[in-house]
Protein backbone atom coordinates (compact mmCIF):
# COMPACT_ATOMS: atom_id res chain seq x y z
CA UNK A 1 0.00 0.00 0.00
CA UNK A 2 1.52 3.03 -1.09
CA UNK A 3 0.25 6.99 -0.66
CA UNK A 4 1.57 8.71 -3.42
CA UNK A 5 0.31 11.65 -5.07
CA UNK A 6 0.38 10.22 -8.78
CA UNK A 7 -3.34 9.78 -9.03
CA UNK A 8 -4.81 13.26 -7.70
CA UNK A 9 -5.01 14.41 -10.57
CA UNK A 10 -7.80 11.84 -11.73
CA UNK A 11 -9.20 11.40 -8.24
CA UNK A 12 -9.64 15.46 -7.91
CA UNK A 13 -11.59 15.19 -12.02
CA UNK A 14 -13.69 12.13 -10.29
CA UNK A 15 -14.70 14.74 -7.42
CA UNK A 16 -15.60 16.82 -9.77
CA UNK A 17 -17.89 14.99 -11.34
CA UNK A 18 -19.27 13.74 -8.14
CA UNK A 19 -20.03 17.15 -6.77
CA UNK A 20 -21.32 17.76 -11.06
CA UNK A 21 -24.38 15.08 -10.38
CA UNK A 22 -24.71 15.25 -7.25
CA UNK A 23 -25.42 19.36 -7.00
CA UNK A 24 -26.75 19.08 -10.18
CA UNK A 25 -29.55 16.26 -9.15
CA UNK A 26 -29.98 18.61 -5.83
CA UNK A 27 -30.80 21.57 -7.27
CA UNK A 28 -32.90 20.20 -10.27
CA UNK A 29 -34.69 17.77 -7.94
CA UNK A 30 -35.42 21.18 -5.55
CA UNK A 31 -37.43 22.63 -8.79
CA UNK A 32 -39.19 19.35 -8.93
CA UNK A 33 -39.73 19.14 -5.75
CA UNK A 34 -41.82 22.09 -4.42
CA UNK A 35 -44.23 21.79 -6.77
CA UNK A 36 -44.64 17.88 -5.65
CA UNK A 37 -44.87 18.94 -2.10
CA UNK A 38 -47.58 21.24 -2.82
CA UNK A 39 -49.76 18.97 -5.31
CA UNK A 40 -49.41 16.21 -2.25
CA UNK A 41 -50.84 19.14 0.39
CA UNK A 42 -53.05 20.72 -1.87
CA UNK A 43 -54.07 19.18 -4.39
CA UNK A 44 -57.02 17.27 -5.16
CA UNK A 45 -57.61 13.26 -4.35
CA UNK A 46 -56.46 11.80 -7.65
CA UNK A 47 -53.40 14.47 -8.03
CA UNK A 48 -52.41 14.01 -4.28
CA UNK A 49 -52.60 10.14 -4.42
CA UNK A 50 -50.64 9.90 -7.57
CA UNK A 51 -47.67 11.90 -6.66
CA UNK A 52 -47.90 9.92 -3.15
CA UNK A 53 -47.85 6.44 -4.74
CA UNK A 54 -44.72 7.92 -6.96
CA UNK A 55 -42.85 9.37 -3.85
CA UNK A 56 -43.69 6.03 -2.04
CA UNK A 57 -42.09 4.14 -4.64
CA UNK A 58 -38.85 6.11 -5.25
CA UNK A 59 -38.51 6.62 -1.79
CA UNK A 60 -39.78 2.66 -1.46
CA UNK A 61 -36.73 1.26 -3.87
CA UNK A 62 -32.99 1.20 -3.76
CA UNK A 63 -31.24 4.15 -6.14
CA UNK A 64 -29.23 1.77 -8.09
CA UNK A 65 -32.35 0.06 -9.09
CA UNK A 66 -33.94 3.01 -10.40
CA UNK A 67 -30.24 3.70 -11.85
CA UNK A 68 -30.93 -0.05 -13.96
CA UNK A 69 -34.32 0.99 -14.70
CA UNK A 70 -33.75 3.55 -16.56
CA UNK A 71 -30.19 3.28 -18.25
CA UNK A 72 -30.47 -0.74 -19.33
CA UNK A 73 -34.28 -0.35 -18.97
CA UNK A 74 -34.53 2.82 -21.90
CA UNK A 75 -32.86 0.65 -24.35
CA UNK A 76 -35.94 -1.25 -24.56
CA UNK A 77 -37.50 1.54 -25.79
CA UNK A 78 -35.06 2.53 -28.68
CA UNK A 79 -37.54 3.24 -31.38
CA UNK A 80 -40.03 4.90 -29.41
CA UNK A 81 -37.50 7.18 -27.74
CA UNK A 82 -35.17 7.76 -30.96
CA UNK A 83 -38.90 9.27 -32.69
CA UNK A 84 -39.38 11.11 -29.42
CA UNK A 85 -35.98 12.35 -29.99
CA UNK A 86 -34.72 11.74 -26.43
CA UNK A 87 -32.76 8.63 -27.39
CA UNK A 88 -29.48 10.67 -27.44
CA UNK A 89 -30.24 11.79 -23.78
CA UNK A 90 -30.83 7.93 -22.62
CA UNK A 91 -28.18 6.28 -24.18
CA UNK A 92 -26.04 8.08 -22.16
CA UNK A 93 -24.93 7.29 -18.49
CA UNK A 94 -24.05 10.89 -17.44
CA UNK A 95 -27.82 11.84 -18.19
CA UNK A 96 -29.26 8.72 -17.05
CA UNK A 97 -27.91 8.92 -13.44
CA UNK A 98 -28.34 12.66 -12.91
CA UNK A 99 -31.97 11.53 -14.25
CA UNK A 100 -32.14 9.32 -11.43
CA UNK A 101 -30.66 11.06 -8.88
CA UNK A 102 -32.82 14.00 -9.59
CA UNK A 103 -36.13 12.05 -9.77
CA UNK A 104 -34.75 10.26 -6.20
CA UNK A 105 -33.85 13.53 -4.80
CA UNK A 106 -36.83 15.40 -5.65
CA UNK A 107 -39.34 12.75 -3.87
CA UNK A 108 -36.84 13.05 -0.53
CA UNK A 109 -37.15 16.99 -0.27
CA UNK A 110 -40.93 16.98 -1.36
CA UNK A 111 -41.58 14.98 1.99
CA UNK A 112 -39.05 17.19 3.90
CA UNK A 113 -40.79 20.20 2.33
CA UNK A 114 -44.15 18.76 3.00
CA UNK A 115 -43.01 18.53 6.94
CA UNK A 116 -41.99 22.41 6.27
CA UNK A 117 -45.13 23.43 5.25
CA UNK A 118 -47.26 21.63 7.72
CA UNK A 119 -45.31 23.49 10.32
CA UNK A 120 -46.36 27.04 8.94
CA UNK A 121 -48.43 28.56 12.14
CA UNK A 122 -51.76 28.59 11.25
CA UNK A 123 -52.83 31.96 12.58
CA UNK A 124 -49.88 33.34 9.86
CA UNK A 125 -51.89 31.38 6.99
CA UNK A 126 -55.18 32.76 8.68
CA UNK A 127 -53.92 36.26 8.92
CA UNK A 128 -53.12 35.87 5.22
CA UNK A 129 -56.09 34.89 3.98
CA UNK A 130 -57.73 37.33 6.09
CA UNK A 131 -56.44 40.06 4.18
CA UNK A 132 -57.42 38.30 1.15
CA UNK A 133 -54.34 37.20 -0.26
CA UNK A 134 -53.93 35.07 -2.92
CA UNK A 135 -52.52 32.09 -3.02
CA UNK A 136 -49.61 32.55 -4.72
CA UNK A 137 -48.67 35.44 -2.66
CA UNK A 138 -49.62 33.29 0.51
CA UNK A 139 -47.05 31.02 -1.22
CA UNK A 140 -44.66 33.55 -1.73
CA UNK A 141 -44.79 35.70 1.62
CA UNK A 142 -45.69 33.36 4.02
CA UNK A 143 -45.36 29.56 3.23
CA UNK A 144 -42.20 28.95 1.49
CA UNK A 145 -40.51 31.01 3.36
CA UNK A 146 -41.41 29.69 6.40
CA UNK A 147 -41.56 26.10 5.14
CA UNK A 148 -37.88 26.78 3.50
CA UNK A 149 -36.22 27.73 6.75
CA UNK A 150 -37.61 25.03 8.94
CA UNK A 151 -36.18 22.21 6.13
CA UNK A 152 -33.20 23.84 5.42
CA UNK A 153 -31.63 21.44 7.99
CA UNK A 154 -33.34 18.36 6.93
CA UNK A 155 -32.22 19.87 3.14
CA UNK A 156 -28.38 20.17 3.48
CA UNK A 157 -28.75 16.12 5.57
CA UNK A 158 -30.03 15.23 1.68
CA UNK A 159 -26.70 16.81 0.15
CA UNK A 160 -24.83 15.15 1.91
CA UNK A 161 -26.93 11.93 1.24
CA UNK A 162 -26.95 12.72 -2.87
CA UNK A 163 -23.10 13.34 -2.96
CA UNK A 164 -22.62 9.35 -1.30
CA UNK A 165 -25.15 8.21 -2.97
CA UNK A 166 -23.67 8.92 -6.88
CA UNK A 167 -21.03 6.92 -5.95
CA UNK A 168 -23.54 4.17 -7.68
CA UNK A 169 -22.61 6.47 -10.47
CA UNK A 170 -19.77 4.40 -10.97
CA UNK A 171 -21.59 1.33 -11.67
CA UNK A 172 -22.70 2.78 -14.78
CA UNK A 173 -19.51 3.07 -16.50
CA UNK A 174 -19.04 6.68 -15.46
CA UNK A 175 -15.81 7.73 -13.76
CA UNK A 176 -16.51 9.51 -10.83
CA UNK A 177 -14.81 9.59 -7.66
CA UNK A 178 -15.72 6.21 -6.98
CA UNK A 179 -15.12 5.84 -10.47
CA UNK A 180 -11.58 6.81 -10.82
CA UNK A 181 -11.06 4.57 -7.44
CA UNK A 182 -12.22 1.62 -9.13
CA UNK A 183 -10.41 2.29 -12.28
CA UNK A 184 -6.97 2.91 -10.65
CA UNK A 185 -7.91 -0.28 -8.50
CA UNK A 186 -8.21 -2.20 -11.17
CA UNK A 187 -4.88 -1.12 -13.13
CA UNK A 188 -2.53 -1.33 -9.82
CA UNK A 189 -4.46 -2.99 -6.99
CA UNK A 190 -3.07 -0.62 -4.89
CA UNK A 191 -5.31 -0.20 -2.04
CA UNK A 192 -4.35 2.35 -0.61
CA UNK A 193 -6.31 4.31 -3.45
CA UNK A 194 -9.47 3.79 -2.10
CA UNK A 195 -8.47 5.08 1.42
CA UNK A 196 -7.58 8.28 -0.46
CA UNK A 197 -10.63 8.52 -2.09
CA UNK A 198 -12.24 7.56 1.31
CA UNK A 199 -10.53 10.63 2.46
CA UNK A 200 -11.68 12.75 -0.21
CA UNK A 201 -15.20 11.49 0.24
CA UNK A 202 -14.72 12.83 3.90
CA UNK A 203 -13.15 16.00 2.88
CA UNK A 204 -15.97 17.12 0.37
CA UNK A 205 -18.80 16.21 3.30
CA UNK A 206 -17.14 18.06 5.32
CA UNK A 207 -17.16 21.46 3.32
CA UNK A 208 -20.41 20.79 2.03
CA UNK A 209 -21.39 20.44 5.70
CA UNK A 210 -19.74 23.76 7.25
CA UNK A 211 -21.22 25.70 3.59
CA UNK A 212 -24.59 24.60 4.22
CA UNK A 213 -24.26 25.73 7.70
CA UNK A 214 -23.26 29.52 6.66
CA UNK A 215 -26.17 29.41 3.91
CA UNK A 216 -28.47 28.43 6.77
CA UNK A 217 -27.02 31.47 8.36
CA UNK A 218 -26.91 33.88 5.95
CA UNK A 219 -30.73 33.25 5.00
CA UNK A 220 -32.08 33.38 8.42
CA UNK A 221 -30.40 36.94 9.65
CA UNK A 222 -33.28 37.06 12.41
CA UNK A 223 -32.52 33.43 14.08
CA UNK A 224 -28.43 34.48 14.55
CA UNK A 225 -28.35 34.04 18.35
CA UNK A 226 -26.26 36.74 19.54
CA UNK A 227 -22.88 36.06 20.80
CA UNK A 228 -22.27 36.67 24.65
CA UNK A 229 -18.91 38.90 24.01
CA UNK A 230 -17.59 41.41 26.58
CA UNK A 231 -18.38 43.99 24.36
CA UNK A 232 -22.02 44.95 24.45
CA UNK A 233 -22.20 46.00 21.41
CA UNK A 234 -21.30 43.47 19.12
CA UNK A 235 -23.80 41.03 18.18
CA UNK A 236 -24.87 38.94 15.18
CA UNK A 237 -23.29 35.47 15.76
CA UNK A 238 -21.06 33.45 14.22
CA UNK A 239 -22.27 30.76 11.57
CA UNK B 1 -43.06 -6.45 -23.55
CA UNK B 2 -43.96 -9.61 -22.98
CA UNK B 3 -45.34 -10.58 -19.07
CA UNK B 4 -44.85 -14.05 -19.33
CA UNK B 5 -41.27 -14.23 -18.92
CA UNK B 6 -41.35 -12.93 -15.16
CA UNK B 7 -43.52 -16.30 -14.42
CA UNK B 8 -41.69 -18.44 -11.29
CA UNK B 9 -40.99 -21.45 -13.77
CA UNK B 10 -38.30 -23.04 -15.26
CA UNK B 11 -38.97 -20.90 -18.88
CA UNK B 12 -39.45 -17.39 -16.09
CA UNK B 13 -37.42 -15.42 -14.43
CA UNK B 14 -39.97 -15.36 -11.46
CA UNK B 15 -38.46 -18.32 -9.61
CA UNK B 16 -34.25 -16.77 -9.60
CA UNK B 17 -36.13 -13.34 -8.90
CA UNK B 18 -37.80 -15.11 -5.74
CA UNK B 19 -34.56 -16.48 -4.63
CA UNK B 20 -32.50 -13.28 -5.13
CA UNK B 21 -35.45 -11.70 -2.55
CA UNK B 22 -34.82 -14.44 -0.19
CA UNK B 23 -30.88 -13.72 -0.07
CA UNK B 24 -31.64 -10.16 0.15
CA UNK B 25 -34.06 -10.44 2.93
CA UNK B 26 -31.64 -13.10 5.17
CA UNK B 27 -28.44 -10.59 3.97
CA UNK B 28 -30.89 -7.67 6.11
CA UNK B 29 -31.93 -10.09 9.02
CA UNK B 30 -28.16 -11.10 9.50
CA UNK B 31 -27.19 -7.65 9.11
CA UNK B 32 -29.61 -6.39 11.89
CA UNK B 33 -28.28 -7.83 15.28
CA UNK B 34 -24.68 -7.38 14.28
CA UNK B 35 -25.74 -3.48 13.35
CA UNK B 36 -27.82 -2.86 16.73
CA UNK B 37 -24.96 -4.09 18.64
CA UNK B 38 -22.48 -2.39 17.43
CA UNK B 39 -24.69 0.63 17.56
CA UNK B 40 -25.63 0.26 21.11
CA UNK B 41 -22.18 -0.03 22.05
CA UNK B 42 -20.68 3.12 20.08
CA UNK B 43 -23.76 5.14 21.98
CA UNK B 44 -22.34 4.28 25.34
CA UNK B 45 -19.27 5.02 24.70
CA UNK B 46 -19.87 8.81 23.08
CA UNK B 47 -22.25 9.16 26.31
CA UNK B 48 -19.29 7.52 28.55
CA UNK B 49 -17.49 10.07 30.98
CA UNK B 50 -13.95 8.78 29.74
CA UNK B 51 -12.30 11.78 26.72
CA UNK B 52 -11.04 8.84 24.78
CA UNK B 53 -14.08 6.70 24.47
CA UNK B 54 -16.10 10.00 23.04
CA UNK B 55 -13.40 10.50 20.60
CA UNK B 56 -13.68 7.01 19.31
CA UNK B 57 -17.29 7.27 19.06
CA UNK B 58 -16.81 10.23 17.42
CA UNK B 59 -14.88 9.17 14.98
CA UNK B 60 -16.16 5.55 13.89
CA UNK B 61 -20.34 7.57 13.38
CA UNK B 62 -18.03 10.53 11.35
CA UNK B 63 -16.53 7.91 9.07
CA UNK B 64 -18.98 5.61 8.42
CA UNK B 65 -21.54 7.86 8.28
CA UNK B 66 -19.50 10.04 5.65
CA UNK B 67 -18.40 7.37 3.49
CA UNK B 68 -20.42 6.22 0.74
CA UNK B 69 -22.07 2.72 1.11
CA UNK B 70 -20.11 1.42 -1.66
CA UNK B 71 -16.71 2.69 -1.33
CA UNK B 72 -16.96 1.06 2.68
CA UNK B 73 -18.61 -2.02 0.91
CA UNK B 74 -15.03 -1.80 -1.85
CA UNK B 75 -12.65 -1.28 0.94
CA UNK B 76 -13.82 -4.09 2.91
CA UNK B 77 -14.15 -6.64 0.15
CA UNK B 78 -10.98 -5.51 -1.18
CA UNK B 79 -8.74 -4.73 2.11
CA UNK B 80 -10.41 -7.07 4.10
CA UNK B 81 -9.18 -10.16 2.42
CA UNK B 82 -6.06 -8.71 1.73
CA UNK B 83 -5.33 -7.74 5.44
CA UNK B 84 -6.39 -11.28 6.24
CA UNK B 85 -4.20 -13.01 3.40
CA UNK B 86 -0.85 -10.93 4.66
CA UNK B 87 -1.63 -11.29 8.68
CA UNK B 88 -2.50 -15.03 7.98
CA UNK B 89 0.23 -15.55 5.66
CA UNK B 90 3.05 -14.24 8.58
CA UNK B 91 1.80 -16.46 11.10
CA UNK B 92 1.70 -19.46 9.05
CA UNK B 93 4.77 -18.78 7.28
CA UNK B 94 3.41 -19.82 4.03
CA UNK B 95 1.08 -18.45 1.31
CA UNK B 96 -2.47 -18.52 3.01
CA UNK B 97 -5.36 -16.94 0.58
CA UNK B 98 -8.93 -16.49 2.57
CA UNK B 99 -11.45 -15.54 -0.38
CA UNK B 100 -14.17 -13.68 1.83
CA UNK B 101 -17.82 -14.61 0.66
CA UNK B 102 -19.63 -11.75 -0.78
CA UNK B 103 -22.26 -11.98 1.83
CA UNK B 104 -20.47 -12.06 4.83
CA UNK B 105 -18.16 -8.75 3.05
CA UNK B 106 -21.55 -7.44 2.71
CA UNK B 107 -23.40 -8.54 6.30
CA UNK B 108 -19.63 -6.62 7.92
CA UNK B 109 -20.08 -3.54 5.82
CA UNK B 110 -23.54 -2.77 6.33
CA UNK B 111 -23.48 -3.79 9.80
CA UNK B 112 -20.64 -0.93 10.17
CA UNK B 113 -23.10 1.78 8.33
CA UNK B 114 -26.07 0.97 10.28
CA UNK B 115 -24.27 0.72 13.87
CA UNK B 116 -22.69 4.04 12.81
CA UNK B 117 -26.55 5.47 12.75
CA UNK B 118 -27.55 3.30 15.18
CA UNK B 119 -25.73 4.88 17.30
CA UNK B 120 -26.46 8.19 17.20
CA UNK B 121 -30.46 6.91 17.24
CA UNK B 122 -29.82 5.06 20.23
CA UNK B 123 -27.56 8.31 22.05
CA UNK B 124 -30.54 10.61 21.32
CA UNK B 125 -32.79 8.11 23.14
CA UNK B 126 -30.37 7.59 26.31
CA UNK B 127 -30.80 11.49 26.22
CA UNK B 128 -34.49 11.22 26.25
CA UNK B 129 -34.52 9.41 29.26
CA UNK B 130 -35.66 10.83 32.47
CA UNK B 131 -32.31 11.32 34.70
CA UNK B 132 -34.59 10.90 37.87
CA UNK B 133 -35.53 7.12 37.40
CA UNK B 134 -31.48 6.77 36.55
CA UNK B 135 -31.02 8.31 40.00
CA UNK B 136 -34.05 6.68 42.10
CA UNK B 137 -32.20 2.84 40.13
CA UNK B 138 -28.90 3.87 41.71
CA UNK B 139 -30.58 5.35 45.01
CA UNK B 140 -32.01 2.14 45.54
CA UNK B 141 -28.55 0.45 45.01
CA UNK B 142 -29.38 -1.06 41.79
CA UNK B 143 -25.75 -2.07 39.64
CA UNK B 144 -25.01 -0.82 36.61
CA UNK B 145 -25.89 -3.68 34.68
CA UNK B 146 -29.72 -3.85 36.69
CA UNK B 147 -30.18 0.05 35.83
CA UNK B 148 -29.29 -0.69 32.00
CA UNK B 149 -32.05 -3.79 31.37
CA UNK B 150 -34.46 -2.75 33.66
CA UNK B 151 -34.76 1.09 33.38
CA UNK B 152 -32.50 2.03 30.44
CA UNK B 153 -33.14 -0.71 27.86
CA UNK B 154 -36.93 -1.08 27.73
CA UNK B 155 -37.81 2.82 27.24
CA UNK B 156 -34.87 2.71 24.80
CA UNK B 157 -36.60 0.90 22.48
CA UNK B 158 -39.33 2.46 22.47
CA UNK B 159 -37.54 6.10 21.94
CA UNK B 160 -35.57 4.79 19.64
CA UNK B 161 -37.88 2.74 17.47
CA UNK B 162 -39.17 5.17 14.85
CA UNK B 163 -35.09 5.97 14.34
CA UNK B 164 -34.26 2.65 13.84
CA UNK B 165 -37.36 1.77 11.73
CA UNK B 166 -36.03 4.21 8.89
CA UNK B 167 -32.86 2.54 9.23
CA UNK B 168 -33.76 -0.77 9.06
CA UNK B 169 -35.60 0.33 5.54
CA UNK B 170 -32.55 1.82 4.80
CA UNK B 171 -30.80 -1.21 4.95
CA UNK B 172 -32.77 -3.46 2.56
CA UNK B 173 -32.64 -0.64 0.10
CA UNK B 174 -28.70 -0.63 0.52
CA UNK B 175 -28.21 -4.31 0.32
CA UNK B 176 -28.60 -3.63 -3.53
CA UNK B 177 -25.34 -2.22 -3.34
CA UNK B 178 -23.85 -6.11 -2.25
CA UNK B 179 -24.90 -7.27 -5.84
CA UNK B 180 -21.75 -5.18 -6.96
CA UNK B 181 -20.17 -7.41 -5.48
CA UNK B 182 -21.97 -10.19 -7.01
CA UNK B 183 -23.65 -11.84 -4.43
CA UNK B 184 -27.25 -13.27 -6.02
CA UNK B 185 -29.30 -10.96 -4.76
CA UNK B 186 -32.46 -10.18 -5.79
CA UNK B 187 -30.72 -6.76 -7.77
CA UNK B 188 -27.85 -9.32 -9.22
CA UNK B 189 -30.73 -11.73 -10.49
CA UNK B 190 -32.42 -8.71 -11.77
CA UNK B 191 -28.98 -7.96 -13.94
CA UNK B 192 -28.91 -11.57 -15.70
CA UNK B 193 -32.16 -12.31 -16.38
CA UNK B 194 -32.15 -8.67 -18.18
CA UNK B 195 -29.32 -9.61 -19.75
CA UNK B 196 -30.45 -12.98 -21.23
CA UNK B 197 -33.84 -12.15 -21.44
CA UNK B 198 -33.46 -8.59 -23.31
CA UNK B 199 -36.17 -7.11 -21.60
CA UNK B 200 -34.49 -4.88 -18.94
CA UNK B 201 -37.65 -2.55 -18.37
CA UNK B 202 -39.93 -5.17 -17.34
CA UNK B 203 -37.27 -7.19 -14.97
CA UNK B 204 -35.76 -4.41 -13.04
CA UNK B 205 -39.71 -3.04 -13.00
CA UNK B 206 -40.15 -5.96 -10.89
CA UNK B 207 -37.09 -5.83 -9.41
CA UNK B 208 -38.24 -2.37 -8.25
CA UNK B 209 -41.63 -3.70 -7.10
CA UNK B 210 -40.50 -6.51 -5.26
CA UNK B 211 -38.07 -3.91 -2.75
CA UNK B 212 -41.09 -1.67 -2.81
CA UNK B 213 -43.21 -4.37 -1.13
CA UNK B 214 -40.68 -5.13 1.31
CA UNK B 215 -40.45 -1.42 2.14
CA UNK B 216 -44.33 -1.15 2.45
CA UNK B 217 -44.29 -4.10 4.59
CA UNK B 218 -41.82 -3.05 7.20
CA UNK B 219 -43.35 0.55 7.15
CA UNK B 220 -47.04 -1.99 8.59
CA UNK B 221 -44.71 -4.06 10.97
CA UNK B 222 -42.99 -1.09 12.36
CA UNK B 223 -46.33 0.74 12.92
CA UNK B 224 -47.65 -1.91 14.44
CA UNK B 225 -44.42 -2.35 16.69
CA UNK B 226 -44.67 1.43 17.37
CA UNK B 227 -47.87 1.44 18.29
CA UNK B 228 -47.29 -1.45 20.39
CA UNK B 229 -44.30 -0.21 22.31
CA UNK B 230 -46.28 2.69 23.46
CA UNK B 231 -49.21 1.13 25.04
CA UNK B 232 -48.22 2.24 28.65
CA UNK B 233 -47.88 6.00 27.32
CA UNK B 234 -50.31 8.75 27.82
CA UNK B 235 -50.81 10.92 24.97
CA UNK B 236 -52.45 14.27 25.81
CA UNK B 237 -53.85 15.83 22.61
Amino acid sequence: MTFTLENWPLLLKGAGLTLQLAIGAFFIGALLALPLALLRIYGNKLASGIVRVLISFLRGTPMLAQLFLVYYGAGQFRPQLQALGLWTFLREPYFCALLTFTLNTAAYQAEILRGGIRAVPAGEVEAAKAISMSFGLQLRRIICPHAYRIAMPALGNELILMIKGSAIASVVTLLDLMGQARLIFARTFDFGIYLQAAILYLVISFAVVRLWRLLEWWSAPQFRRPVPTSNPVTTGGQP
Amino acid sequence: MDISILAPSATGWGDELLSGLWITVSLALTTLPFGLVLGLCFASLALSPSRMARGLAAAYVTVFRGLPELLTLFILYNGLGMFLNTVLSALAHDHVAVDLSPFLTGAVALALVFGAYAAEVFRGAFMALPPGQIEAAFAIGMSDWQVFHRIKFPQLMRLALPGLGNLWINLIKDTALVSVIALNDVMRQGFVASNVSKQPFLIYGAVCVLYWGLCILSETVLGWLEHRSNRGVRFVK
